[in-house]
């Protein structure tokens, strides 16, 4: 497979939370400000890049049998080095982010990469799909964030967006929210995308 | 350990900081397995089993890397402990009771990527609970994660024949009645 096309189908086609709802946990639970979803999603792009890079190398001497309990040894050493990175360079969002950090181990998305790809390809391959798939997870995160964000709090960014007499509803900033803003987003993106294929 | 504490670690895991719908960990068996009522219950009695022995274990384990001064390699030490336990209790079911393995063999694997069980594990350290409140812990969250995942599959049952627009057909319609569940559960904020 050509690697753009590679690139392309891990942002879009198969995007890891709008199409293959992988790696659900973190988009629900982190996605309350367009801050920590952008955090959230940067640092599993960074476990997922590495963990692709690894195994890629390793493919040929890792017996087939246990192959799952050393993945998850290889992405959870690489969680920790992304744990420790955050806690040392932005304490707040280390803070805010809480347990969701070391659970990024069992994030599916990444051990699915893993399994289905990383273990077959090329290195070079492997970075591109990481690096597509990542970024595709931190694109649909960054909008679920901002659509609880703005209705939320009526910031973005930590910007206010409207004036003194905006009543955010702050049912969206707390868990019920994450649920209905995903569903109405994926409604969302059904609607687009069945338009476009009755458009081929 | 008091009855009192008890008491209130199990209503905060089972309804007020219920490990479903307001913590958002385990939502991946929440929307796989949750089509019907019967497999829903299989999958939360397997999870309520690995999770009390884990967090048995964990504390144990902790205690050990406390001891060494190798607090960071907790995450680590954490998913192999699960991962082990999961192989073992699958093995341990296998050969006393084949029933009991035949209906719950599908999900006994899916548990060691559960986030529910890590999490727990790792709240249970946050939380700096003694070996006694880690154990009430797992029960309630386990008894949490089954009445969530129990009642979802109900109305997901009912929800097959609803008129539901085409667009929001599966997991959008799915998602948006947990939401309205999670926001029942809202209700319980202040109990405790």
């Amino acid at each position: 497979m050509k690697l753009n096309r590679i690139f392309i189908k891990g942002l879009l086609f198969d995007n890891p939370v709008f199409i293959q709802l992988l790696g659900m946990c973190p988009v629900l639970a982190v996605t309350n400000t367009a801050e920590n979803s952008l955090f959230m999603g940067m640092a599993t792009t960074a476990v997922l890049l590495g963990s692709n890079i690894v195994i890629s190398l390793l493919k040929k001497f890792i017996p087939t049998k246990i192959r799952i309990p050393i993945f998850i040894v290889v992405i959870a050493t690489f969680v920790t080095i992304v744990g420790m990175v955050l806690n040392a360079y932005f304490p707040a969002i280390h803070a805010n982010l809480g347990i969701f950090i070391p659970l990024i181990v069992v994030n599916c998305l990444i051990l699915a990469r893993a399994e289905s790809f990383a273990s077959k390809s090329s290195t070079v391959g492997s970075v591109v799909d990481g690096l597509g798939m990542g970024i595709g997870f931190t694109i649909a995160l960054f909008v679920l964030g901002s659509v609880r964000e703005v209705l939320g709090y009526g910031t973005f960014y930590n910007i206010a967006l409207f004036g003194d007499g905006f009543q955010p509803a702050t049912i969206m900033a707390m868990p019920p929210g994450a649920f209905l803003a995903l569903g109405l987003l994926m409604g969302l993106f059904n609607k687009i995308i069945s338009k476009n294929v009755n458009e081929l | 350990m008091s009855l009192e504490s008890i008491f209130i670690i199990l209503i905060s895991a089972i309804l007020v900081n219920n490990f479903i719908l307001s913590r958002f960990l385990g939502i991946c068996p929440f929307f796989g397995v949750s089509k019907q009522v019967e497999t829903a219950f299989g999958m939360g009695m397997a999870v309520t089993f690995v999770m009390t022995l884990a967090s048995i274990i964990t504390y144990v384990v902790y205690g050990l890397l406390d001891h060494w001064n190798i607090e960071y390699m907790q995450t680590i030490a954490f998913i192999l402990v699960i991962a082990s336990l999961v192989q073992l209790v699958e093995m341990i079911i296998q050969k006393t009771s084949p029933t009991l393995y035949q209906s719950l063999g599908v999900f006994l694997p899916l548990i060691t990527t559960n986030c529910a069980v890590l999490g727990l594990t790792i709240l249970n350290i946050d939380y700096d609970y003694n070996m006694g409140s880690s154990i009430v812990h797992a029960i309630g969250a386990a008894i949490g994660f089954t009445l969530a995942i129990v009642l979802f599959a109900a109305i997901r049952e009912r929800l097959e024949l609803a008129a539901v627009p085409e667009v929001f057909k599966g997991f959008p319609i799915a998602l948006v009645t947990a939401g309205l569940m999670s926001l029942a559960f809202l209700g319980f904020a202040n109990l405790v």
